[in-house]
């Protein structure tokens, strides 16, 4: 679809001048761009690439590595379930089973009006909340049948408002430029100055607990 | 404001009363908020690690004996040391978690925010460090803005950036994040993540991090946990955190405990003061097995750590007891499997894990791991050969080669499988696909081969 919007594009060189090579910037640019249509667009792979002074195809090469990236449209919803093992031993792979009975579709598959796309997926480090999933990144656990059609009716009616697919919240992270002290290249090889000062005027004997 | 909390909040901590260094703030549901992080006691240690020099901050962590709570359990101090006096060196915070059962950091990074920045803070300044990376996993959505809110607080405030705490020192914290891949958690492949590539390790040497890390310059990788308790030490001195745990593991652990037990959660326990049986059946803890069950087996340390059984529940919860009996407590994550839990099931499960998450960057690894879930999955399916157990057995000591894994299953009455393994590998991910196998066939051959003979039944009534 498209490539990113100019609001996007102001982020993205926010985020950029935040390291010290432009390409470290490339994930969360991904992200951006997921954030702005739902999945990843080859226009937005294209302007990501003008953007870091890359090639599309390095673009391509890191998008597609990374499991949270889709590169067609998913559901507004993805439901993630675990089936790793502290799930599956808890009943995730029937709440799996239960989830695509119910959404009428396979996990990968995403259901006709595009709501929601079921995945089948490894630990979400809530292992002990077993079984559980995430709808689009947010958490849900210790879930059964009734309660994981309790979210699914909730979210149909509107009244669960998690955002859309790609949307990973709203607070990001701004450095002001008068705070910052400056991120450091590779190419800037001298010890911080305030290091050097302090190691040379360091006395060896000295320990934390020294001035209580 | 946090704004993803629409579904009610997923928290697996239970306070059991014991002592508390990481988690001692986690009883105030507000606490990722600056003002009542500062409200008790925050970014004090910062300040007086400011007040004496960066190697007396490095020396009281190594006299700590901080071990890491990223899986390898390796002192942090003795790490620092690794570095050359090269510069720019670089700081990565490994929170991208995603060990099978573990679930501590994503808590530290929900709960806690600035403890974690603080302690990143206090290591940047030991260690002449201008330049933070904080890497969290991608899926984490709530950490990353609770991140995201506290850096944007501590730097308005005067905690990050230039002169902190007025003083001439100037670091920089930026957070990263990942997009869903287990083995960025390898710190080389993290580091290659990093550097906006596909997230596949390097080969160690020469890419140490600490010699070759970020950008090719030094670089020190902890976990968020190890980090996390960097400013109680530097408040309490080493000594007293010594005080805590056993000689050789000093100080607390964040345990996740899932699976068959009655109250599976997130404790903070002390570490070696607490054997696997306390843990799974005291009241400060787990109060027991489901359905007033018993212990089949328990993973002790992660999907990538040998499986233990009932005559190893009274080993202490410290890494050198768990380590010399042949297993590891890795990333602090102990699954439960009582009596009903089918062995083969429960190993494929834990291969297909890695089969899924190898980075297919070395042959052994993405072959292997993928003819082990095959074989097994064919077994479980009742359609197994008689041969496939020596198969994959031998898939796996292409993997890992030597004594483990195949001698050692060779040799009766062998105590416990050689650990860590050898590897054909880049990384550990290959091998560690290997321990669910060994762990489970030699402990339930017999279930394996049931299924195995069911099966050919089976096939053979219906042709
Ligand atoms: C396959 C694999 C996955 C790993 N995943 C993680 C992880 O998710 N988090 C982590 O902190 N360490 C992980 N590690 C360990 C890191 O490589 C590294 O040892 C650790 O981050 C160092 O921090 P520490 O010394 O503070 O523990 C993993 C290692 C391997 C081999
Ligand atoms: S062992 Fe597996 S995960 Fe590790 S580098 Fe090799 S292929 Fe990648
Ligand atoms: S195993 Fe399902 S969340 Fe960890």
């Amino acid at each position: 679809m498209s490539r990113l919007t100019s609001a996007a594009v102001i982020e993205a060189e926010e985020i950029i001048a935040r390291y010290p090579r432009k390409k470290s910037a490339l994930i969360p640019l991904l992200h951006l761009a997921q954030a702005q249509d739902g999945y990843v667009a080859d226009d937005a792979m294209e302007h990501i690439a003008e953007l870091l002074d890359i090639t599309p195809v390095e673009v391509l090469g890191t998008c597609s590595f990374y499991e949270m990236f889709k590169r067609e449209p998913v559901g507004k919803y993805l439901v993630n379930i675990c089936t790793n093992i502290s799930c599956q031993l808890m009943g995730g792979e029937e709440l799996l089973h239960h989830a695509e009975k119910t959404l009428g579709i396979k996990s990968g598959g995403t259901t006709e009006d595009g709501m929601f796309t079921i995945e089948d997926v490894e630990c979400i480090a809530a292992c002990t909340e077993a079984p559980c999933m995430q709808v689009n990144y947010r958490y849900a656990g210790r879930l059964d049948e009734v309660r994981f059609d309790k979210i699914v009716s909730e979210i149909r009616e509107g009244k669960l408002a998690i955002p859309a697919h790609g949307n990973l919240g709203d607070v990001k992270q701004h450095i002001p430029q008068e705070r910052e002290s400056g991120i450091k290249p590779p190419e800037q090889t001298e010890a911080p100055a305030w290091f050097v000062r302090r190691m040379s005027e360091s006395e060896s004997e000295v320990t934390i607990n020294a001035n209580k | 404001m946090p704004t993803n909390n629409y579904l009610p909040h997923l928290d697996g901590y239970v306070d059991n009363e014991g002592p508390k260094i990481v988690t001692s703030r986690f009883n105030d549901p507000n606490n990722y908020k600056i003002s009542n992080y500062k409200a008790s006691g925050g970014y004090q240690a910062l300040e007086s690690a400011l007040d004496i020099s960066p190697d007396a901050v490095a020396a009281e962590i190594k006299d700590a004996i901080l071990l890491g709570r990223g899986g390898a359990g390796f002192p942090a101090g003795l790490k620092w040391g690794f570095l050359p006096d090269v510069y720019p060196r670089y700081l990565v915070v490994n929170g991208d978690e995603s060990e099978p059962g573990t679930y501590k950091d994503r808590l530290l990074m929900e709960h806690d925010p600035h403890q974690l920045i603080e302690g990143c803070l206090i290591t940047c300044y030991a260690l002449g460090i201008e330049t933070c990376f904080l890497y969290v996993r991608g899926e984490m959505a709530l950490a990353q803005e609770r991140l995201a809110q506290a850096l944007n607080d501590a730097y308005a405030q005067g905690y990050i950036g230039k002169n902190i705490y007025g003083t001439d020192v100037g670091i920089d914290i930026v957070l990263h994040w990942g997009a869903g891949a287990y083995i960025v958690g390898e710190e080389t492949a993290l580091i290659e993540s990093l550097e906006g590539n596909r997230g596949m390790p390097r080969l160690k040497p020469p890419f140490f991090p600490a010699v070759k890390g970020v950008y090719m310059k030094p670089t020190i990788v902890n976990n968020v946990e190890t980090l996390s308790n960097v400013p109680w030490i530097v408040t309490n001195g080493a000594d007293k955190y010594k005080e805590f745990g056993s000689e050789a593991s000093p100080g607390s652990r964040m345990l996740a405990i899932s699976g068959h037990v009655n109250r599976p959660g997130v404790y903070e326990v002390e570490q070696g003061e607490v054997t696997f049986r306390e843990l799974f059946y005291g009241d400060n803890y787990c109060q027991g097995i489901r359905n007033d069950g018993d212990v089949k087996m328990f993973i002790p340390g992660g999907g990538s750590a040998p499986w233990f059984f009932e005559e190893q529940l009274d080993l202490p919860l410290e890494a050198k007891a768990v380590g010399a009996a042949g297993s590891m407590l890795g990333s602090g994550a102990i699954v439960v499997m009582d009596q009903t839990t089918d062995a083969v099931k429960a190993c494929l499960r834990v291969v297909r894990f890695f089969a899924r998450e190898s980075c297919g960057k070395c042959t052994p690894c993405r072959e292997g791991t993928s003819w082990e879930e095959k074989i097994l999955q064919r077994i479980l399916d009742g359609a197994g050969r008689p041969e496939d157990l020596d198969l994959l057995l031998d898939v796996g000591s292409q993997i890992s080669p030597g004594d483990y894994p195949k001698a050692a299953w060779e040799a009766e009455g062998l105590e416990a499988v050689p650990f860590p393994p050898k590897q054909t590998t880049i990384c550990p991910l290959g091998p560690s696909s290997v321990a669910p196998i060994t762990s489970a066939l030699r402990r339930f051959r017999p279930e394996f081969e049931a299924k195995i003979a069911a099966g050919r039944t089976t096939v053979g009534a219906s042709s």
